[in-house]
């Protein structure tokens, strides 16, 4: 984060002349490892504009700025502007945000890990400050007057002695010729007139009249489409594939196969999808054949093997346990969950001659394309990549593997080619946010304290299932935090929070338990451990045990926790991406039937950037963390999944969104990410406001899946 | 191939596609018209919502045989000339979209509701939304947008 303040201004800015009318400043910043600033050709400035310049001035006025991190609604298309234009006082009306393609001149190009506000907020507010001081210096040179005693607003350079005023589209060409300062001062908070206010997202207009802007809307004269028949089944591989009849069939030009996939080529989606279902393919055993029983199994291997591996450990756990008064034990377990963007994954390959074209939806562009030089032995600076907007991402679009197949079956068949998921292969297709199953146990001394504290993770492909330097680690004198995991054949990645998307819940239903058995409210409990964490540490502690007290007093406070008669409350806080997220859910009985009515929540992600945008993220949040805990389930039958489409898989719809209530902690501390960390309070804030309502601890998700849960659902 | 005569946002296409193929391909693949997405292909998240004679049916299963002569179909790109139905305006007021790849059915859904219902009730305007998913989770704003538009309908 701090690189700028290291590398200053010699790597981050490029002047230049603008042919045809006006001149620009162009701003590149984004590698902190670039070279002296150079001038950038005019005679190819276009071109260069796209590829090496973050913002530009034109002479009209307008103020493009280049947004290199994709775009899967974060929002972060508008938050990156908003930045620039506040430290730039530019007026937001002119500021015209771009979509930058893939360029190794900017570093972190990448959508994931809620990194993309702290990683650019110190280089987007040095941009904008240096922009507005080059303008200001240009004005006063042209009037002759003292720099400081210009002011700027709106877009303008202003001098109140003389009433003179210029905007900044008359001052870009002079700006361009200014001197770089050493270092420019940022713009006291107290005075933001962008940042912190709700603005709306810069792609709305397109957005709500249908424009062609996601990859799968992508089109180019001359380009084919294809499908691709993937194996049905983890561990198997292709034996045999007898395509003559979908060859003969209208408007496909080839299938082919290659390692294992077949791909059907056409000129139409429909025609396309027919013929898919006349190749005829075989299958054989290539690896393990998995169900889900056999995880279940596997699950209660790993919780008793002795092939662990520790991830922290302090003090003496095994006295401790031994010592106790009292011991809870509790597990939790959760299924594999597909990502389910709404747009399925798709992808457009030209590979030619001379170099390959990349266009569409990725959340890591630089990755793909250094894959596919790789497959191709393509050299990468022939490679350009395309970045669409993503209709949804939630981990998937981490993987390239749909972009790398693009650009394999281009080079079979030598044409640009569309590859098209359905949403079949899309949820077949792997990648999932694993299965996991954990084991809590805590020691509680004669007067409830927490002595002793054990977490076993068990995942499958999931490494380190465990997050062992999160709460309460640091509070607990005796603690053992271990993981393993299975190897299967069925394909896994980052699904939005990754680990904690499940960990939270289970970690803060625990705390509930423990809580309970200790007799303390389960808010005061959290503050005594904290509490403990700050007087008599054990461990490295890597959370602000400020920020989390703060926090837990917060929501307890606007929640009204205790305080109320008839409701449920169930509580929950987790610290993932940086950032912090505190909830109260609110449940109410209908009769017989516990109705999840409410969840408020408290966040600290530092200074929120766009307020809009900042409730999305949260609300959006909280919405997939409840609707996943409470339906989200991908089960399998000898490798193949179960489920593949929204007949089958649950996803949360209008009618089962509790009302959310969502405040900020206002602290001015430098901004952290929010595209994830709302999501792994909240199933357990419900979990724990389920219980308090019915007694019934929830401990599996999906929670509609328990038995005695769904009886009460169903009104008996 | 038989050729369909189609009457599209106000205006008329031709297509030479197999009778069974879906609206939304033809929309799609050979009329440009994207703003009608393909999410799931069997009619449970309605990404592909337009309006036929001002009711919404799923493109991406309703076969172009099925349309009959003179039938009017409005996507997205036909619900106003500039991009000023009150939905529309509803959706930018609030802020609704975050990836926005839904957003196209959504829009299309109330359309059909306040064309059937001018003045729906908050439980109407739940019940017809209901059957479109937006996988962001942005429903508290459709839910809200969908209540704006009601009152400039």
């Amino acid at each position: 984060m701090d690189t700028l303040n290291k590398t200053s201004r010699r790597d981050f800015i490029k002047i230049s002349s603008i042919t045809g009318g006006g001149l620009l400043l162009g701003f590149s910043w984004f590698n902190a490892e670039a070279a002296t600033p150079e001038i950038i050709n005019t005679a190819n400035f276009a071109g260069e504009l796209s590829f090496n310049s973050y913002l530009s001035i034109a002479a009209d006025g307008t103020i493009t700025i280049f947004s290199p991190n994709p775009e899967l609604g974060q929002n972060i298309m508008t938050s990156f502007p908003m930045i620039v234009a506040e430290e730039l006082d530019a007026d937001w009306t002119k500021v015209k945000a771009v979509q930058a393609p893939l360029d190794k001149k900017y570093d972190r190009q990448l959508t994931g890990g809620s990194g993309a506000i702290p990683h650019s907020w110190k280089r987007l507010r040095t941009a904008g400050a240096t922009a507005r001081y080059l303008l200001i210096a240009a004005a006063a040179k042209r009037w002759n007057v003292d720099a400081a005693e210009c002011t700027t607003i709106n877009s303008m350079v202003m001098h109140s002695k003389s009433g003179k005023q210029l905007g900044y589209g008359e001052l870009a060409e002079e700006a361009s010729k200014i001197a770089m300062p050493a270092d420019v001062p940022f713009k006291n908070r107290k005075d933001f007139k962008l940042i912190g206010k709700p603005v709306k997202n810069v792609e709305n207009k397109k957005i709500v009249t249908g424009k062609g802007m996601f990859g799968l809307d992508f089109y180019r004269e001359g380009m084919v489409m294809a499908m691709i028949q993937r194996p049905p089944a983890f561990g198997t591989k292709i034996k045999s594939v007898d395509a003559a009849d979908a060859k003969a069939m209208p408007g496909i030009i080839d299938v082919v196969t290659f390692k294992n996939n077949v791909a059907i080529v056409g000129k139409s989606t429909w025609e396309i999808m027919k013929a898919r279902t006349a190749v005829k393919v075989e299958y054989e055993k290539d690896g393990n054949i998995e169900s889900t029983e056999d995880h279940n199994k596997i699950f209660a291997d790993l919780l008793n093997s002795d092939k662990a591996t520790v991830r922290r450990k302090d003090g003496d756990v095994e006295t401790a346990f031994k010592n106790a008064a009292k011991i809870v034990t509790s597990e939790y377990q959760c299924p594999f969950v597909p990502h389910n963007p709404m747009e399925p994954m798709n992808f457009f390959a030209h590979v030619r001659p001379d170099g390959v074209e990349l266009v569409g939806p990725t959340q890591t562009p630089g990755s793909a394309r250094t894959a596919v030089s790789k497959l191709l032995n393509v050299p990468e600076e022939k490679i350009t990549l395309e970045i669409t907007r993503l209709g949804g991402g939630f981990g998937r679009r981490l993987k390239f593997d749909y972009v790398v197949e693009a650009a394999e079956l281009s080079s079979i068949i030598q044409k640009p080619v569309k590859v098209i998921w359905t949403r079949e292969d899309d949820m077949m297709g792997g990648s999932y946010r694993p299965a996991a199953r954990y084991r809590f146990e805590a020691a509680l001394d004669a007067q409830g304290n927490l002595i002793g504290y054990k977490l076993r993770g068990a995942g499958i492909n999931l490494g380190n299932a465990t997050r062992e330097d999160n709460f309460p680690s640091g509070a607990v004198d005796n603690l053992l935090i271990d993981s393993v995991e299975h190897i299967s054949p069925v394909t896994t990645g980052a699904w939005r929070a990754p680990v904690t998307n499940f960990l939270g819940f289970a970690e803060q239903s625990f705390i509930d338990e423990v809580a309970l058995a200790a007799g303390k409210d389960p808010v005061q409990f959290r503050l005594e451990l904290l509490q403990k964490a700050r007087t008599k540490p054990t461990g490295a502690i890597k959370y602000s045990i400020d920020r989390m007290e703060t926090l837990i007093k917060e929501a307890a406070e606007k929640s009204g926790w205790g305080k109320k008669s008839g409701v449920a409350q169930g509580f929950s806080i987790y610290f993932s991406h940086a950032s912090y997220v505190a909830q109260v859910c609110e449940v109410v009985m209908n009769g017989k039937v516990p109705v999840v009515k409410k969840i408020i929540a408290v966040s600290d992600c530092g200074e929120v950037v766009n307020k809009s945008g900042a409730l999305q993220q949260v609300m959006g949040g909280i919405v997939d963390g409840y609707g996943t805990a409470m339906y989200g389930k991908l089960t399998f039958k000898d490798g193949v999944p179960e489920q593949n489409n929204f007949d089958q898989y649950r996803l949360i719809r209008m009618k089962e969104i509790p009302e959310i209530e969502a405040h900020f902690v206002d602290n001015g501390i430098d901004p952290t990410g929010l595209g994830e960390p709302a999501l792994p309070p909240t199933g357990g804030a419900v979990a724990n406001a389920i219980f308090k309502a019915t007694g019934i601890r929830l401990k599996n998700q999906p929670f509609v899946d328990d038995a005695a849960f769904s009886k009460l659902l169903k009104g008996y | 191939m038989p050729t369909f005569t189609l009457q599209i946002n106000k205006k008329e296409y031709k297509a030479d596609v197999a009778a069974d193929t879906p609206l939304l391909w033809i929309l799609r693949d050979h009329l440009s018209l994207v703003g009608a997405k393909f999410g799931c292909g069997i009619a449970e998240c309605g990404a592909c919502t337009v309006l036929l004679d001002g009711k919404a049916i799923r493109a991406c299963v309703y076969p172009v045989s099925k349309i009959k002569p003179g039938q009017k179909i409005t996507s997205i790109e036909g619900l106003s000339e500039n991009g000023d139905h009150p939905l529309q305006l509803a959706w930018d007021e609030v802020d609704v979209p975050q990836c926005g790849y839904c957003q196209s059915g959504q829009i299309m859904t109330a359309a059909s509701l306040f064309n059937s219902n001018p003045k729906p009730t908050d439980e109407e305007i739940d019940e017809a939304m209901h059957d479109n998913i937006c996988r962001c989770g942005a429903y508290h704003r459709i839910r809200e947008a969908v209540q704006l538009a009601r009152t400039k309908i």
